[in-house]
């Protein structure tokens, strides 16, 4: 009998320092089925994978091809095997072209000199047979995060690997293009690659996968049929517990205006236009407005504009009838507004500092944290983040004095959370608070803004999740090319209308 | 006229050398401050190869045995750069910083040596190649050429077509820009680093030599080679890492460095009566201006600096 199954991992364990990443773990990947990998944060789905891919030695377990057992002990014998990967974080050379890219390491060469011609028409033939469209000759660094996908994986194809790795591949992909990622992983599949599909996201996992293996912790949790399973099992499996998915909220009761923003322009760095084009909004207390819309469409200098990290060209900000337009940053945040910045590692966290002095960071020149000569109360300190620690449940190797860089991205959101809805803030900006965060940090963090709202705060949410915009605010504003196109109820749009929006096909005449 | 010409060929041609060496190795990810270093010590080497030949060897085996010494001992010396800035992840700017303190102290005590060994009443740090000099020059109805000109026109064409037509190249910059992604397609990042930095030791070492005997039949190593390793960064930084503009940025500020041996041949030159000193202070003043309008907008291989850890993901 013909052996069905492509990769078998068995029995894998790998153990790192006080910590077992990978403990018995076994996987089959069936020859030409998309088989998906799902597991929380910290889990250990990367390292299994990084173990399959010769980045890791399993201390225990082994790794079969094709029914014969192989030895990987690094990511060009993976290669050899036929094995790629589309790293969550692009392995790519910005400064060179797609088609450099993609022979780099196995560049055809012709009397010594590189022979591109060759490559060019190999990578067009594959993006022709499999519908990736990508333009050979444009430099990384001016394409679209869909395309650099695209270009990773062309990457593997022209290295002719038959099974194919995508760790959270959806990640920092818009709806569409996320749609157009689904169809090219069915379409390799139907040419007779067999796909590990690494995610957090059940939606995707139902959409696209026929088997799902679920990791919780490091350990193997079970396979499952994905058409004969359901969203509610697969998060149980992986989270240990019931995972609410809707959102409670009391009853809409905005009371008086918290933000009043009037005719915003900020100019954008990079393109040396303006991103945020004659912005007018407000939010009032107690209610959750949203701006929706697809990445890059001035989002970002917003909420720049919004929270002082960057000039404005025009307008006028208040914050509970303060005008704070030309406010410093300290300013806005002792006048009541807090940020959950975007970037959580560049603007959310010093990384080489501990969690105790990332927790004061907008607060350690206040009375109750430095004394009159300048000295930092450091017991104090210490006693203010356990608390924070214990009341928001951050976990973390050390507590108070663990480095920030080590901790897992959950719990550093869940730091930054903490710190900023400690403040007691009367606005609270959030700007894709739960990226590449799992279901069960995602649920925390959702209830954390709602008791916000429900205290009698304003909240601002800036989204690019489908299923975050039309569950959490009680408003949806949606941006595109930098204008805000469409005012939208949640309760009463659907998710096709709020596409439309989105993709600028549809706009509205708004009043002030 | 002619003089100037041949002054700024021969300067051009010293910092095209040190620039396109500091090139590779910045290609490949290491930031090379040492390359003040590396001209000394390359310098000393051709100089000992001219000190110690015979006389009345042949012009053609004289070249190539300086051209030979000064690339290896560039070589040798640089690889000190690789050992700890590749293999045990010191910190670049230290280390070159470092190897340009250790040249010039280390080539001013070795000729010290020699020479008081010869001579106990000779205490000084110069060395003498009047006669091997010779060898390297051609006169053409008055012009001085230099066969170091063409080697400097060689190696620029050659490092054009390494870096932009070959596999190394591509590998080499991919090393520079962004080593993990290398790295996950089976590209040994160590191995182009330390390729880079001893591409980068041999053009330095080489374009020691050359500097040494431009113009002059004996150098004083107390002096090092005066900043010229700096000045070579700097045409580096104002060719954008790219060889063809590194070559015009060479060009300009070879005109400079002439100018200063030469200015006397102007007569509206001296009719200004500025002093000499100023002359000889423009290049580094014109490095100055340039990289203080520039430098905001060159983009630097961007992974430079950072010690490549395979373990960090």
């Amino acid at each position: 009998m013909e052996n069905q199954y492509a990769i078998e991992m068995l029995h894998i364990t790998k153990k790192f320092p006080g910590i077992i990443a990978n403990d018995d773990i076994t996987l089959k990947l069936r020859k030409g089925e998309i088989h998906a990998l799902l597991g929380e944060n910290g889990a250990g789905k990367s390292t299994l994978m990084s173990v399959l891919f010769g980045l890791y030695q399993p201390e225990e377990g082994e790794i079969h091809k094709d029914g014969v057992k192989a030895d990987i002990r690094n990511p060009n014998d993976a290669n050899e095997l036929g094995i790629g990967m589309v790293h969550q974080h692009f392995k790519l050379v910005e400064c060179f072209t797609v088609l450099d890219n993609i022979i780099l390491g196995v560049e055809p060469c012709k009397g010594g000199f590189l022979n591109k011609e060759v490559a060019r028409e190999k990578v067009m033939a594959l993006s022709d047979k499999y519908g990736l469209h990508v333009d050979p000759d444009a430099r990384i660094e001016d394409i679209t995060v869909g395309m650099q996908q695209r270009t990773e994986i062309l990457k593997m194809l022209y290295r002719d690997n038959e099974i194919l790795i995508f760790d959270e591949p959806t990640a920092v992909l818009t709806p569409q293009e996320i749609e157009e990622l689904m169809q090219i992983m069915k379409n390799l599949v139907k040419e007779g690659k067999s796909i590990l599909f690494i995610s957090h996201k059940l939606n995707e996992i139902m959409e696209v996968a026929d088997r799902c293996t679920v990791l919780r912790k490091g350990k193997y949790v079970g396979t499952v049929d994905v058409k004969n399973s359901s969203k509610e099992e697969l998060s149980r499996m992986m989270v240990g517990r019931d995972v609410d998915f809707t959102v409670h909220k009391k009853a809409l009761a905005p009371g008086e205006v918290i933000l009043d923003v009037e005719n915003l322009t900020v100019e954008s760095k990079m393109h040396r236009n303006n991103a945020v084009k004659n912005v007018s909004f407000q939010v009032r207390s107690g209610e959750i407005v949203c701006i929706a819309g697809i990445d890059g469409n001035g989002q970002t200098e917003l909420v720049y504009g919004l929270t002082g990290l960057e000039g404005l060209k025009e307008g006028k900000i208040s914050l509970c009838g303060k005008d704070i337009t030309r406010a410093s940053i300290r300013k806005r945040s002792a006048s009541g507004m807090s940020h959950i910045p975007e970037d959580r590692h560049k603007h959310g966290l010093v990384l080489d500092y501990s969690l105790e002095d990332n927790m004061v960071l907008q607060r350690y020149f206040e009375p109750r944290f430095v004394d009159k000569a300048g000295f930092l109360k450091r017991k104090e300190i210490r006693a203010y983040a356990n608390n924070l620690i214990e009341q928001y449940d951050v976990r973390s190797g050390q507590g108070p004095i663990t480095m920030a860089r080590s901790m897992s991205g959950g719990n550093q959101q869940k730091a930054i959370v903490a710190r900023e809805i400690d403040k007691d803030p009367q606005l609270l900006v959030a700007v894709q608070p739960t990226r590449g965060l799992d279901v069960g940090a995602i649920e925390y963090i959702h209830k954390q803004l709602v008791a916000q709202r429900d205290a009698g705060r304003g909240v601002l949410l800036v989204s690019l999740e489908l299923d975050e915009v039309m569950s959490v605010p009680d408003r949806i504003l949606v941006m595109y090319e930098g204008e805000i196109v469409g005012e939208l109820d949640p309760k009463k749009t659907t998710v096709e209308e709020l596409g439309l929006y989105m993709a600028g096909a549809k706009k509205e005449g708004r009043k002030a | 006229m002619t003089l100037l010409l041949q002054y700024t060929l021969i300067f051009a041609s010293v910092l095209v050398l040190v620039a396109l060496g500091g090139c590779f190795s910045e290609h490949s990810g290491v930031i090379n401050l040492g390359l003040e270093g590396i001209m000394v010590m390359g310098a000393l080497g051709g100089a000992l190869a001219m000190k110690y030949m015979s006389a009345d060897t042949s012009s053609f085996i004289m070249i190539v045995v300086v051209i030979l010494a000064a690339i290896l001992v560039g070589m040798i010396y640089a690889s000190l750069l690789a050992v700890a800035c590749v293999n045990f992840k010191a910190d670049q700017t230290i280390v070159g910083t470092a190897l340009n303190m250790l040249a010039t102290a280390g080539a001013t005590v070795i000729v010290k040596a020699i020479n008081t060994a010869e001579n106990p009443d000779n205490v000084s740090s110069t060395m003498q190649y009047v006669g091997a000099k010779r060898a390297f020059l051609v006169n053409i109805d008055g012009f001085e050429f230099n066969w170091f000109m063409l080697v400097a026109v060689l190696a620029l064409l050659a490092a054009a077509v390494t870096l932009y037509k070959t596999r190394f190249g591509l590998r080499l910059m991919a090393c520079g820009e962004h080593p993990q992604a290398a790295d996950s397609v089976g590209i040994n990042v160590y191995k182009m680093r330390w390729a880079g930095v001893l591409i980068s030791g041999a053009l330095g070492g080489l374009g020691g030599i050359v500097y040494i005997t431009a113009g002059v039949s004996e150098w004083k190593f107390e002096n090092g080679v005066a900043g010229f390793g700096f000045l070579a960064l700097a045409v580096m930084i104002f060719g954008q890492w790219k060889p063809g503009r590194i070559a015009l940025a060479a060009l300009l500020f070879g005109l400079f460095r002439a100018l200063s041996n030469v200015y006397a041949g102007f007569g509206f030159l001296t009719a200004l009566n500025i002093p000499g000193s100023v002359y000889n202070m423009m290049p580094y003043i014109i490095s100055l201006v340039v990289l203080a309008f520039t430098s905001r907008k060159s983009r630097a291989p961007k992974s430079e600096g950072i010690p490549y850890d395979k373990g960090q993901r």
